[in-house]
């Protein structure tokens, strides 16, 4: 593992550049933040100037993302970028600060430094809820329903949160109604119209997850995060759910967390591997699958 | 607060049906009460509690969020009305209006500060606000202190019904009861209300569709604490006085043991559980403290036996909804 730091920053400069940073853009973090910090001004500034080209390409850029826990950094300087209409997948050895990365992306957790822009647009201080309106959704790695409501309740509270705000509380719910043929179109594109009313309680776990899909579908978004989709479940589950996720991935752009390597690598477009909460290489599965330092991480052999 | 709710069932039109049925059932029963004999004032009282309970249920039953300071609405709502009737001698309509709005501008308040936190730091700010507003009603002049509001005039409703008369009164306060009831309901089964729900099954991923959940948890606060503050309110005309039983946290404590024992996120549990409580206090009262002791072994036999409570284990039986 001697050879890591060095290589690390080989990968990240080279982000760097594209992203338009100044020099000095990874010039240590840890130490000291404040430039951290006057970087990404500096990096919102040219942003402004240059158009809007590169947020064409990539839907979701990051620059500098850290998060520090009491001195412990997760997640460090993680450059990302996700080109629209891809599958990208976010893999790496346990506490590699990949659920972390997935938390600070989708604003369930606040980063130290850095920044996030979503469709060009920078998303770093914006709350959970704001950032699921722009059409950025994400799945969690328990499976996120609402148990006891049934399937079809489960997406006709996503359709109706795109269709405003809910604050009516003098009006009868069967206004719902009028969601329903929606609802059901939905659930039977996942194969759960037998289940519509079924509490999601008492679905199986499989399932479950194609329920959790359909709901963030209802939302139409433009992006989903999807946090170990496969997590806990047996292979015709996996299979299934792999499917839908490469059937709907032609409609939006989706970036996954995963363990199950074969998933990923039937699956992805491209791959980022973290480790340590740092990115160590980018690229296609066949590629990283050679890659020396891939392995080292995954199975320890700098160690030995 | 999920592990309370867990064995909520899902509401279903057949559901709903069920409920319009048992709330026909119970508004007839309750209308032949004068005509049975029962001591009125004992049922108008249960009713007052019957209500409150419903509202605080609102908030823990279907917003997962659990207040122990609702005292504060029903006791501050209590003191305005009585304020407002008898030092600056207001028809009675116009003192419910006032008391309850009083009670609703103090849930902005509470809410407004104590929604940001979670589970049972939610619980203890309401517990520390309502606490700091006991001790205010403590030293306040026109609470009297310890006195308490004595001798409320009933007066004329709309100028015609005379509430000093006690089947009127009884009717006046049914048909309050009723009313709120009809809407913590309709709020149970809306658009609102459906939201709500998903908020107490899965917060985060209510979060990741889009909803603002603070300010869903704040509007059923607002509501829970209106609706508890126009049963303080109606009561101030039942009991004819206000004092600082009304705002102390124990009151806070009965309203949560009414609704477990009567079932915590079912419709018609905080009533059932209202009635048995206050039955207790009035039929158990020459025991004198023993009631509290007998109401905890209640408290612990519904924890430990039937964690539904009552209508949500009949509920659970009959595969209803109640």
């Amino acid at each position: 593992m001697l050879c890591f730091p060095p290589c690390l920053t080989l990968v990240a400069s080279a982000y760097s550049a594209a992203g338009g940073g100044g020099p000095g853009w990874f010039s240590g973090v840890a130490e000291n933040q404040p430039d951290q910090e006057k970087i990404g001004r500096a990096h919102n500034r040219s942003e402004a100037d240059g158009g809007n080209c590169l947020a064409d390409e990539f839907i979701l850029e990051t620059h500098g993302l850290t998060k520090e826990f009491a001195g412990f950094f997760a997640v460090r300087d993680v450059a990302l970028k996700v080109r629209r209409g891809s599958i990208h997948a976010l893999i790496g050895p346990n506490g590699a600060g990949k659920t972390t990365c997935f938390n600070l992306l989708t604003k369930f957790l606040k980063p130290s430094a850095g920044r996030i822009a979503y469709k060009g647009q920078d998303i770093t201080a914006m709350p959970p809820a704001d950032v699921a309106r722009l059409g950025l959704v994400r799945s969690f790695q328990i499976s996120a329903v609402f148990p006891h409501l049934t399937a079809l309740e489960n997406v006709r509270v996503a359709l109706q949160r795109q269709h405003g705000n809910s604050f009516d509380f003098w009006r009868s719910k069967s206004v719902l109604d009028r969601y329903n043929a929606r609802a059901l179109e939905l659930l039977d594109d996942v194969g759960l119209s037998e289940f519509a009313n079924i509490p999601a309680v008492e679905m199986p776990y499989g399932r479950k997850r194609a329920l959790e899909i359909a709901t963030t579908i209802a939302l139409d978004p433009e992006m989903m995060l999807l946090d170990e989709p496969m997590a806990g479940m047996g292979h015709e589950d996996i299979d299934k759910i792999a499917a839908l996720i490469k059937r709907i991935s032609a409609k939006y752009t989706i970036l996954m967390v995963e363990h199950n390597l074969s998933v990923v690598a039937n699956l992805s477009d491209i791959i980022t591997v973290l480790t340590r909460g740092q990115v160590l290489a980018e690229g296609h599965y066949a590629d990283l699958s050679k890659d020396e330092r891939v392995k080292e991480a995954y199975l320890g052999a700098g160690h030995a | 607060m999920s592990a309370l709710t867990d064995d909520t069932l899902p509401v279903t039109p057949r559901a709903m049906r069920d409920e319009m049925v048992a709330f026909a059932v119970m508004a007839v029963l309750l209308a032949i009460v004068p005509l049975t004999g029962i001591y009125p004032f004992f049922v108008m009282q249960a009713l007052c509690f019957a209500l409150l309970a419903c509202a605080f249920n609102l908030l823990v039953g279907y917003g997962g969020l659990l207040s122990f300071g609702h005292a504060m609405f029903l006791g501050t709502a209590g003191y305005v009305s009585a304020h407002a009737l008898k030092v600056w001698a207001l028809p009675p309509e116009l003192g419910i209006i006032i008391g309850t709005a009083a009670a609703c501008g103090l849930a902005v308040i509470t809410g407004y500060i104590s929604i940001r936190r979670q589970g049972i730091y939610f619980s203890m700010i309401t517990l520390a606000l309502s606490q700091l507003l006991y001790f205010i009603y403590l030293q306040a002049p026109f609470t009297h202190g310890e006195d308490g509001i004595q001798g409320i005039p009933q007066g004329f409703l709309f100028g015609v019904f005379n509430l000093a008369k006690p089947t009127v009164l009884y009717y006046v306060v049914l048909a309050g009861f009723l009313g709120g009831f009809l809407l913590i309901y309709r709020t149970i089964n809306s658009p609102f209300g459906e939201v709500l729900k998903s908020i107490r099954e899965n917060e985060p991923r209510a979060i990741s569709l889009g909803y603002k959940t603070d300010q869903y948890k704040l509007l059923a606060f607002i509501l829970s604490g209106t609706l508890a503050g126009f049963a303080g309110s109606l009561k101030v005309f039942v009991a004819q006085n206000a004092s600082l039983t009304d705002v102390h946290w124990s009151m806070s404590g009965e309203i949560v043991l009414m609704t477990l024992v009567g079932g915590l996120g079912t419709i018609f549990g905080p009533v059932v559980g209202a009635f048995i409580i206050i039955a207790m206090q009035q039929y158990l009262a020459g025991y004198g403290q023993w009631v509290t002791v007998i109401q905890g072994v209640i408290f612990v036999a519904c924890v430990l036996t039937f964690r539904r409570g009552i209508i949500g284990e009949v509920a659970r039986l009959l595969r209803r909804s109640l």
